[in-house]
């Protein structure tokens, strides 16, 4: 069957049912694409396992970080039910207050985020609040009847799913799709709520999370995209009604909660009671995820420098969306597990260590052929070396030991960054970056002690105040002890040496006793000459003068610190087998997240291509240079319908448009058009 | 230029001229890059000899000034063309004025003659051309100089042929009256510009043979700094002239013969035919670089299972890159999709919409029977049963996805959602330069693509075939057969009606805002004509108009119903002459 067809343009392809066998899985095409058929089960399950494992992390870290947003949503509901349940008892109350709470919830601009924290809130209070939700979208809501009808439904089907064993009640749900009014939805809420107090005790039972008469919240996901007649229309009938039945506002809110007062006039704003939250900001939120995810040891996967880099670009230039940050993550995990053959050790270390036993012939030749592994065989001497590159079991070995090395280094790099960053983002101008990614990035790239910012952070630790060292020796002491690193016994002695050391100097230095200082013999001084003189002097011996006790701690720290940045916090790529663990194909992320359709065309178009086309006449005219006038008029047909195609390809890809005003003429609209 | 800018030239001329200046002239002749500071330093003295030599009249000045301005622009054109593929688009393809194609013309016409051959471009080959704006200016005058002026100082710049119009420049132009001015500019503009990068010349002729032969790249390196200054005069320069002379020529004076000669010989009607034969004259020329473009498409092709592989992971895939992507696509859902549920969606078919993809997802891959009341309730059904039944999978293959007819914000947002179902996998392609622009952050995150350069290089057959293409649509000659073949079809008094109306519009042709006919107007003209005798009659002739789109109607502000004939007036006209051949 062709696609080709004058009458339509879709066309659905279905096999016929005995030939539909089990459709393909997804592990059938990792193993057809893949470059390497080494292992691909295995490796493809890793990969699946590890995404898993990410998902379910980064879902985590979310929910921990909405947390406090979602309680204090809560206790406001709360707040203003009570409130309801009040003014329920007293009638004149009643007639009086017409303000309908409402909860103007900030979330920041990262509009793609919010889906998953609207699905949260709404589980969140599905568990405790109540059972009457209604999530609206702007672009479902043109009109306020088209809103109202999704509200209903929504309401009611949530009904449904509490009691779904009265049929009559679908019913009725149906049929009031015809008429869908606030006095609609006031008589289900009466008889809903009716119906579940009147209950039998066995049906109370899922109903008892739930606080007596819950209220109804509606929540706009996206305030600023409904339309103000809208928004108008549903607060106002709603006011009416407010007396009624318990409701609630949530609005979602990406850029200020100005936009509340500019989107409503006074008269219907000034029908909301509107308690302002604010969600943690995106970015706080990635420096959690990187933390969470992607400094730890815990997930076997670790992005090499560039990788980051990109997908922190993306996140900071583009979208400060989080959840395409992890999106960009998982598409590194599949690319890594789909690329490289080796990836299959890119596991937790006892069960990479079981994996290397089982390698095989090719996978040790893959191993051998890794440029740090050749690194690392020519630095042995030559029996071994030969052993390394004949022996496939020697080999085993030998990259047991290695990955664990790899591994132990990774314990160790991490929480000695941590303690890096610690002194870097306490210095004026942050010259190592304030974020711990940035620092992180510096790292990777090349050797950190090398670089000018770290010399001159050094530099400005050495001018630290004594409070401030004391504080992040001991913020380094907590790193220290917490991590599970297996050498830090040492290094945490050590530092708690130096913070007794300052103890000590405290003491003592209240103790010493005052020697008159210099500048004091200075004021005696009166004769010129003998003024010219002290003052020499002092220069003299302020130059060699010797470091107070402080100084020479301080610097004695600043040189410790040095030393273990030296020792732990070696670039990733100068370790023997790194690119099994690390994924560095930044460009493929590029590629395939931020793509540049234009610089395609571009570099496409800088082909003699587009010349062939536009001299297509100069063809005709070097084929026969005497073409004389006659023919002029008469152009070749292969010629005119060539420009004919090149025009409407032109015309597709947008380069030109039709202009209205005359006949056969276009328009420029790309590169400096008029 | 002011006297008195002159005269400081004369002051800066005798501090800084002599030595390097001379000894550049003399010893490089192959462009050094000279630095725009010692440019102006140069360019003084130069100005000085040209003043003694012709200043006598200002005004005379005052044209060379302009003229050598547009020098300055076709020097620009010149470069951006040359300067390669290092700089990015906005450098490359700084189509400054719609005199562009003009040059692209005149250098294909040199282009193809032989070297030897006289070089003036003849007058007669450079058709009417952009008028320039009178404005075009002394603003830029001092930088033009010191291009002209960086190699030939002591001798006139003043190219032979601007002399000897400024000699006599109401005979020029009385001579060239049938072009308007930019024409003769533009040629001074690319003469001058030879001129410059050749050494030492004022006879055109050896000029031009010696441009040909100049290296281009050294045209860039010495004028990078100015072009940068131009730049932006030109931009203002060309958004200032609101009104764009363009020709009136139109393709269909070139084409009347061929096209009915076509449509005598296929006696076809419609578009398909037309484009087949296009297709057919297109297939005898042999498309350029075969093997190189089917090596590329084979690259496409080795990725075909890792993209299957992303479609499952939850990702969907993007397309973009020059060249047909219809027959990869093609390629892909032949060789990966035989076996499962797929849906091709033409996205460049003219009368698609979403509705109708929406439509064959319901009827055919669902088997519902039934309608919906809008969009949106199919979608959710949709959604709603691709969530209940897990073992459903869907693959959507859409051409073009950013066509006329589904780049709408609401098309976007409804492809996007489905796209968004775990088991519905979206593969596109894209060919328009801004269609990520349909995009916003929510849609994309739908749809979340996964982007892939795919140029292809090959050309746009399919999607360029129905008759939405530019060029077949809006030729006269087709629109008018297909009238004459109409309303053959018709009774006399509907031909009557619809002649009214073409006469009408005829007569307005020169009121640029004629709405078109109001109906009541037109009903009673067609009462005085003894054409219809109710206006149900009439009303019933228009719908049958309207339906084999003869005409348009359309409401005014003040909500009466106007009628139109959506031909152009040289068409209309050809038909009424035509039928009253045929009475």
């Amino acid at each position: 069957m062709s696609t080709r067809s004058l009458s339509k343009g879709c066309f659905v392809f279905k096999p016929s049912p005995k030939k539909r066998k089990v459709s393909r899985t997804t592990a059938y095409y990792f193993r057809e694409g893949s470059s390497d058929l080494e292992d691909s089960e295995l490796r493809f399950a890793t990969c699946q396992s590890l995404q898993k494992q990410v998902k379910s992390e980064t879902e985590q870290i979310e929910e921990e970080l909405n947390e406090q947003l979602f309680d204090n949503l809560v206790s406001f509901l709360r707040r203003s039910h009570s409130a309801f349940q009040e003014k329920k008892t007293e009638w004149t109350c009643r007639t009086k207050s017409r303000e309908i709470p409402t909860a103007a919830l900030v979330l920041g601009v990262n509009v793609t985020d919010h889906d998953f924290t609207f699905r949260s809130l709404s589980e969140v209070l599905q568990n405790n609040v109540t059972p009457y939700i209604a999530l609206l979208e702007a672009k479902d809501c043109p009109g306020i009847k088209n809103l109202m009808q999704k509200l209903l439904g929504q309401l009611m089907n949530c009904c449904i799913d509490v009691d779904s064993s009265e049929e009559e009640d679908y019913e009725h749900v149906s049929r009031s799709r015809v008429r869908c009014s606030m006095t609609t939805l006031i008589n289900w809420y009466e008889s809903a709520t009716k119906r579940t107090d009147s209950e039998t005790p066995g049906k109370k039972r899922t109903s008892s999370r739930h606080w007596q008469s819950p209220p109804v919240v509606v929540i706009f996901k996206d305030m600023e995209s409904f339309t103000t007649k809208v928004l108008q229309d549903f607060v106002v009938i709603s006011s009416q009604h407010i007396g009624e039945f318990p409701l609630v506002l949530i609005f979602g809110i990406a850029t200020s909660p100005m936009i509340i007062h500019s989107l409503l006039p006074h008269s219907v704003s000034s029908l909301l009671c509107i308690e302002l939250f604010q969600s943690l900001s995106c970015k706080d939120h990635l420096s959690t995820i990187i933390d969470k995810i992607l400094l730890t040891t815990q997930f076997p996967l670790k992005l090499s420098e560039k990788v980051l880099q990109v997908l922190i670009n993306i996140f900071l230039y583009h979208d400060f969306s989080v959840q395409n940050f992890i999106k960009g993550f998982q598409l590194c995990i599949v690319e890594h597990f789909h690329s490289n053959p080796l990836s299959v050790l890119c596991c937790q270390l006892e069960e990479a260590k079981r994996r290397v036993n089982s390698l095989s012939h090719n996978q040790c030749e893959n191993v051998r052929r890794l440029p740090s592994f050749r690194r690392y065989v020519e630095s042995q001497v030559s029996e071994k070396q030969i052993a390394l590159l004949t022996v496939d079991s020697s080999l085993k070995e030998a990259v047991q030991k290695l990955l664990e090395d790899l591994n132990v280094y990774h314990e160790n790099y991490f929480p000695i960054l941590r303690c890096l960053h610690v002194f870097t983002s306490s210095l004026p101008k942050y010259p190592l970056g304030k974020q711990i990614r940035e620092l992180h990035c510096a790292c990777l790239e090349n050797r950190v002690w090398e670089t000018e910012e770290y010399e001159s952070s050094l530099q400005l630790a050495r001018m630290l105040n004594k409070s401030d060292l004391v504080t992040m020796l001991q913020k380094c002491v907590e790193i220290l002890v917490s991590s599970p690193g297996r050498e830090f016994d040492e290094i945490v002695e050590k530092l708690k040496e130096f913070l007794t050391q300052f103890q000590k100097l405290e003491e003592a230095y209240q103790e010493r006793d005052e020697s008159i200082s210099p500048q004091k013999e200075l004021q005696k001084k009166t004769n010129l000459y003998h003024l010219q003189k002290t003052l020499l002097e002092l220069k003299e011996s302020r130059r060699s003068k010797k470091l107070t006790k402080f100084e020479m701690l301080r610097f004695e720290v600043v040189d410790y610190i040095d030393s273990l940045v030296r020792h732990y916090l070696v670039p990733a790529d100068h370790k023997t087998l790194h690119e099994i663990v690390y994924f560095n194909t930044a460009s493929v992320l590029r590629e395939h997240l931020n793509a540049a359709p234009r610089i395609a065309l571009h570099t496409a178009l800088n082909n003699p291509y587009s010349y062939l086309k536009a001299f297509s006449t100069v063809v005709t005219a070097a084929e026969g240079p005497t073409a004389d006038a006659a023919s002029s008029d008469q152009v070749d047909d292969v010629i005119h319908a060539r420009f004919i195609r090149a025009v409407s390809e032109l015309e597709l890809l947008g380069f030109i448009k039709p202009s209205k005003q005359k006949t056969d003429h276009v328009a420029r609209l790309t590169w400096g058009g008029c | 230029m002011s006297l008195a800018e002159c005269r400081s030239a004369g002051a800066l001329e005798v501090k800084f001229v002599p030595d390097e200046d001379v000894l550049r002239h003399i010893a490089d002749d192959a462009g050094i890059k000279v630095q725009k500071g010692k440019n102006q330093l140069i360019a003084n003295p130069k100005r000085f000899v040209k003043k003694l030599e012709a200043i006598s009249d200002d005004e005379a000045q005052e044209v060379l000034e302009e003229k050598s301005y547009v020098a300055v622009l076709g020097v620009c054109g010149e470069e951006s063309m040359t300067n390669g593929s290092s700089v990015g688009g906005g450098e490359v393809y700084t189509f400054q004025t719609p005199k562009r194609s003009n040059k692209m013309a005149e250098l294909a016409s040199e282009l193809a003659q032989t070297p030897g051959q006289s070089a003036v471009p003849d007058p007669s080959k450079c058709p009417e051309k952009t008028a320039k704006t009178p404005q075009s200016s002394k603003r830029s005058s001092s930088s033009q100089v010191q291009q002209k002026t960086k190699k030939n100082e002591f001798v006139s710049t003043t190219p032979y042929r601007l002399r000897k119009r400024l000699a006599a420049p109401d005979a020029q132009l009385e001579s060239e009256s049938e072009y308007s001015a930019s024409c003769s500019e533009e040629e001074e503009g690319e003469e001058a510009q030879k001129e410059v990068s050749t050494v030492l010349s004022h006879q055109k002729t050896p000029a031009k043979t010696k441009a040909v032969s100049t290296p281009p790249s050294r045209k860039t390196l010495t004028k990078k700094k100015d072009n940068m200054n131009d730049l932006v005069e030109e931009y203002f320069e060309a958004h200032s002239s609101s009104k764009v002379l363009t020709s009136d020529r139109t393709l269909q004076k070139l084409r009347r013969k061929r096209l009915n000669q076509f449509l005598e010989e296929i006696n076809c009607l419609n578009v398909a035919e037309l484009q087949q034969t296009l297709h057919d004259l297109l297939q005898k020329s042999p498309l350029a670089y075969a093997a190189e473009i089917k090596e590329l498409n084979q690259q496409y092709e080795s990725l075909f299972s890792k993209w299957m592989l992303q479609l499952h992971l939850g990702f969907n895939i993007v397309l973009y890159g020059l060249g047909s992507k219809h027959d990869l696509l093609e390629k892909f859902r032949t060789s990966m999709l035989q076996d499962c549920v797929h849906l091709v969606v033409n996205g460049y078919f003219p009368s698609i919409t979403v509705k109708s993809v929406l439509n064959s997802i319901t009827e055919e891959v669902l088997d519902h029977i039934g309608t919906f009341r809008s969009p949106l309730d199919q979608l959710e059904f949709i959604m709603k049963r691709f969530k209940e039944d897990s073992s459903l999978e869907l693959y959507v293959l859409i051409h073009n996805l950013d066509s006329q007819m589904l780049r709408g914000e609401r098309s976007q947002q409804i492809l996007a959602q489905l796209s968004s179902l775990p088991s519905i996998y979206l593969i596109a392609s894209i060919d328009h330069i801004n269609a990520p622009l349909m995009w916003d952050q929510a849609k994309q995150s739908l749809y979340n693509w996964l982007w892939y350069e795919t140029t292809t290089f090959s050309p746009y057959v399919e999607e360029t075939s129905y008759e939405n293409s530019l060029l077949v649509q809006q030729s006269g000659s087709l629109a008018l057969s297909s009238l004459t073949h109409v309303l053959r079809s018709l009774t006399p008094n509907a031909r009557g009606i619809f002649r009214l109306l073409a006469q009408y519009q005829l007569e307005n042709k020169d009121n640029a805002s004629y709405p078109g006919l109001s109906f009541q107007d037109f009903y009673q003209q067609c009462r005085e004509a003894f054409l219809v005798n109710s206006d149900l009659t009439l009303r019933a002739q228009l719908t049958e108009f309207r339906d084999h789109k003869l005409i348009r109607t359309k409401r005014g502000a003040d909500g009466v119903e106007y009628l139109l004939i959506p031909v152009d007036d040289s068409t209309l006209s050809d038909f009424l002459e035509k039928e009253d051949e045929d009475i």
